[in-house]
């Protein structure tokens, strides 16, 4: 099963690396991971796609959960919500084949974003499935280069994932070690 | 701070006529300010700040220098665990912060509150393999808790805040701050209030609700066969007092981890002492055979479980656990409480009932528990392990005393001979494992407790492994005692060999490799070459130490060394062909459980 975890992280350096290699020393698989930052400048978002049974899932967001700089982590494949991932393809385009391209450029509503005499940068932004159905399609042209950012996703309607007011900062009392 | 100012040290002051602090004295005053009473320190060019603001709060702070900084982490671990309260070590950056990875991860797999402070080099530096240069932070990331790069002196008071309140909340464990050598000279105004920031991190909600707690009582009412699995937890959350009200209240008995020796008195009739791969039979009895499986501030390890899908596999789970990851994660538990074991155990005492009927259930257990003790057979001269560690609680059990112990057979047959009595009274490496453990632990233990008897209980190989802490003893004035089982070999692994190879010796005999014992030819009760001496050793290190080996002279050894008012090692020479019974080999069940 295919989840999707959307988690907001402290923005420091130093976490991404912390997240990545508790995944890694826990042997946990990770389709894709995209981070950057919200509008919270002091916070960023992790989107992660996690494959796995229900138990593999619950001891992930719980590990995520346990790591201080993490401040909270939704499971959100279970709820309504949108997915993208955005691609930079470029493609081997002749002159004579330029224009059976375009048209299928404009079929998957992506966008040209750079030409030059024998070859072409086109970006595609949607569902994975979208993104992959135009990889193969590309590939008898000749795919010279590829780059994606991996998926991002956000619940639909008003509600939004912030960090919930306990969530603050506590107060800064030194705790007499008891 | 106005204390803290001396003639030895420069004072800034800016043009507003605020006084200047450096980063080092921040990290010091916060220290005291957060309680501390020693640190375990070795110094190095990347600390050498912070060592000279020590030097300028004598009267306040202790500083021990260990002679390794493995011994210094290790010893802060003492301090912590007999205490309660955090451990405190620092070392320079590059090898000594390295030196400190291992009680580090240590304190991590037991949850034992250590902050563990390193210099490292300078800012501008980082990042360019400078002299002594590490990523301490990058290699500790997956061994703390937490971790910390300081790289503005503004931040330190904040860091240190955190590093203290992260480590002895929740489920405790280590925290590493990586200091830069310019961050501690860098001055600056301090303000030791800075609010901490820490938006993850909220220890105080795990808490079991009223409902969840109904829902064990009902269960523990309706149980006929119930038994208490007591973890660390025990310990941790202090809940000794409530889990005995709990046990008297219920006549439950109690199975404990290593983890929990000295939660619930050892001596107790409704002790079942230690479960898992040498716990004892009756325990692992009660543990297959119950209905209702209490789990108090446990994590179901795997020497603990044996084979997991057999484990308990009849019995109902009631999982009580302040890490909510530790819920489900080896074992479905069908009550989950995620909570704060000394809260929930006090909350549930005011409703709970004994079981309605399980008194079939009692009487078994108590004959399983009459007929197959831990036991070992005397033998006429030679002295064992066993004993020496049984006649030893015979003769500390009403004094107040604290056992530490290395890794191997020797901290076994410890678990199972020394009935603890009382919570951070055992000192051991027990999720790690850590050979090398006991000498600075009981250093450390013995700083925090100078009132109190604290004896190393060690094996040769592992009381080898931190030897130089002997000298910290002595130019310290810390007046531990070793009871040292010297057999010669690498027992444990020795057992193994026996058990699992044929009696093929790989590197298990710990004397010349010319000796018959090196390939495992050896004949006689012990080896006749005896090596190192470590009582010639003792001796360089200006301790009292005395040899044995005949069962004649046990007594009256253990009596000098604990009338001895200074480090003393006693070193037994004892059998090597002795294995910690009873055994449950690893992954198996209660049914391949080796008695003999």
């Amino acid at each position: 099963m295919r989840h999707i975890l959307s988690a907001l992280v402290q923005n420091m350096p130093g976490v991404l690396s912390h997240i990545s290699g508790m995944l890694a020393s826990r042997g946990y698989n990770i389709d894709s991971l995209a981070v950057g930052e919200t509008e919270d400048p002091r916070l960023s978002r992790m989107t992660f796609v996690v494959v796995g049974n229900d138990k593999v899932l619950e001891q992930v967001r719980k590990q995520l959960e346990k790591i201080v700089t993490v401040v909270r982590v939704d499971d959100i494949s279970s709820r309504d919500y949108v997915e993208r991932d955005l691609m930079l393809i470029k493609v081997a385009a002749p002159s004579g084949r330029r224009s059976e391209i375009r048209e299928l450029v404009e079929v998957f509503r992506g966008r040209i974003v750079d030409i030059s005499h024998d070859c072409m940068i086109i970006e595609i932004a949607g569902q994975e499935k979208k993104v992959e159905a135009f990889i193969e399609l590309m590939r008898p042209y000749g795919i010279l280069e590829l780059c994606r950012t991996g998926r991002i996703a956000m619940v639909r309607g008003s509600e939004a994932i912030k960090p919930q007011p306990e969530e603050e900062p506590a107060q800064a009392t030194p705790v007499a070690a008891s | 701070m106005s204390t803290a100012v001396q003639s030895s040290r420069q004072v800034q002051i800016t043009s507003q006529g605020e006084e200047l602090v450096s980063g080092a004295e921040i990290v010091v005053q916060l220290l005291v300010n957060h309680g501390v009473e020693v640190v375990f320190a070795y110094p190095g060019g990347a600390s050498m700040p912070i060592h000279q603001a020590l030097t300028r709060f004598r009267d306040k702070l202790r500083v021990v220098l260990p002679r390794h900084e493995q011994g210094g982490g290790f010893a802060a671990q003492g301090y912590a665990r007999s205490t309660g309260k955090v451990g405190v070590c620092i070392s320079t950056s590059g090898p000594g912060a390295t030196n400190l990875i291992t009680p580090v991860a240590d304190a991590k797999l037991d949850s034992v509150p250590i902050v563990a402070i390193t210099g490292q080099v300078a800012t501008p530096v980082i990042g360019t393999d400078a002299f002594q240069e590490t990523p301490i932070v990058e290699v500790s990331r997956s061994v703390t808790k937490h971790h910390y790069l300081v790289t503005d002196v503004r931040d330190l008071a904040r860091v240190l805040h955190e590093a203290f309140y992260v480590a002895s909340t929740d489920r405790p464990g280590p925290v590493l701050i990586d200091i830069p050598k310019n961050v501690q000279i860098a001055q600056t105004k301090p303000d030791y209030n800075v609010p901490m920031n820490l938006p993850g991190y909220h220890p105080k909600t795990s808490r079991a609700t009223p409902e969840q707690l109904r829902e064990v009582a009902q269960a523990i009412r309706k149980a006929r066969r119930p038994v208490i699995y007591a973890g660390g937890g025990v310990i941790t959350s202090g809940a000794h007092a409530e889990l005995r009200e709990f046990v008297e209240k219920t006549n439950i008995p109690v199975a404990m981890t290593a983890m929990s020796l000295g939660g619930f008195p050892g001596d107790h009739p409704l002790s079942l002492d230690m479960l898992g791969m040498h716990g004892s039979v009756y325990a692992n009895y009660a543990v297959a055979e119950c209905d209702l499986l209490l789990a108090f501030g446990v994590r179901f390890d795997d020497r603990v479980t044996g084979k997991v899908a057999e484990f308990a596999k009849n019995a109902v789970i009631v999982h009580i656990d302040v890490d909510p990851s530790e819920i489900n994660k080896i074992k479905q538990a069908h009550i989950a409480v995620v909570s704060d074991l000394r809260y929930a155990l006090r909350e549930l005492n005011r409703i709970v009932e004994p079981p309605e009927d399980a008194s079939d259930w009692l009487e078994k257990v108590r004959v399983w528990k009459e007929t197959e003790p831990f036991s070992y057979r005397e033998h006429p001269d030679a002295i064992l392990p066993q004993q020496a560690i049984y006649e030893l609680w015979k003769l500390t059990k009403d004094r107040d005393t604290i056992i530490a112990t290395g890794v191997g057979q020797h901290q076994m047959w410890a678990a199972q001979f020394y009935k603890f009595r009382r919570p951070r009274t055992w000192l051991s490496s027990l999720g790690l494992g850590t050979m090398g453990f006991g000498l600075p632990a009981a250093m450390g233990a013995k700083v925090a407790h100078p009132d109190k008897l604290v004896i190393d209980i060690d094996g040769d190989g592992s009381f080898l492994m931190n030897i130089q802490e002997m000298a910290t003893c002595h130019c310290e004035k810390i007046p531990v005692k070793v009871l040292l089982l010297n057999n010669q070999h690498l027992g444990m692994v020795v057992q193994w060999e026996d058990r699992f190879h044929a009696r093929n010796r790989a590197h298990t005999y710990l004397g010349p490799i010319d000796q018959p014992e090196a390939v495992g030819l050896g004949e006689g009760l012990v080896p006749k070459h005896y090596y190192p001496d470590f009582v010639t050793l003792a001796r360089g290190f200006s301790w009292k130490a005395r040899h044995i080996r005949h069962k004649s002279e046990l007594f009256s050894g253990l009596k000098e060394m604990l009338a001895s008012d200074e480090p003393y090692l006693l070193d037994v020479l004892v059998p090597y062909q002795e294995h910690v019974l009873p055994m449950i080999p690893s992954g198996m069940t209660v049914r391949e459980l080796i008695r003999e």
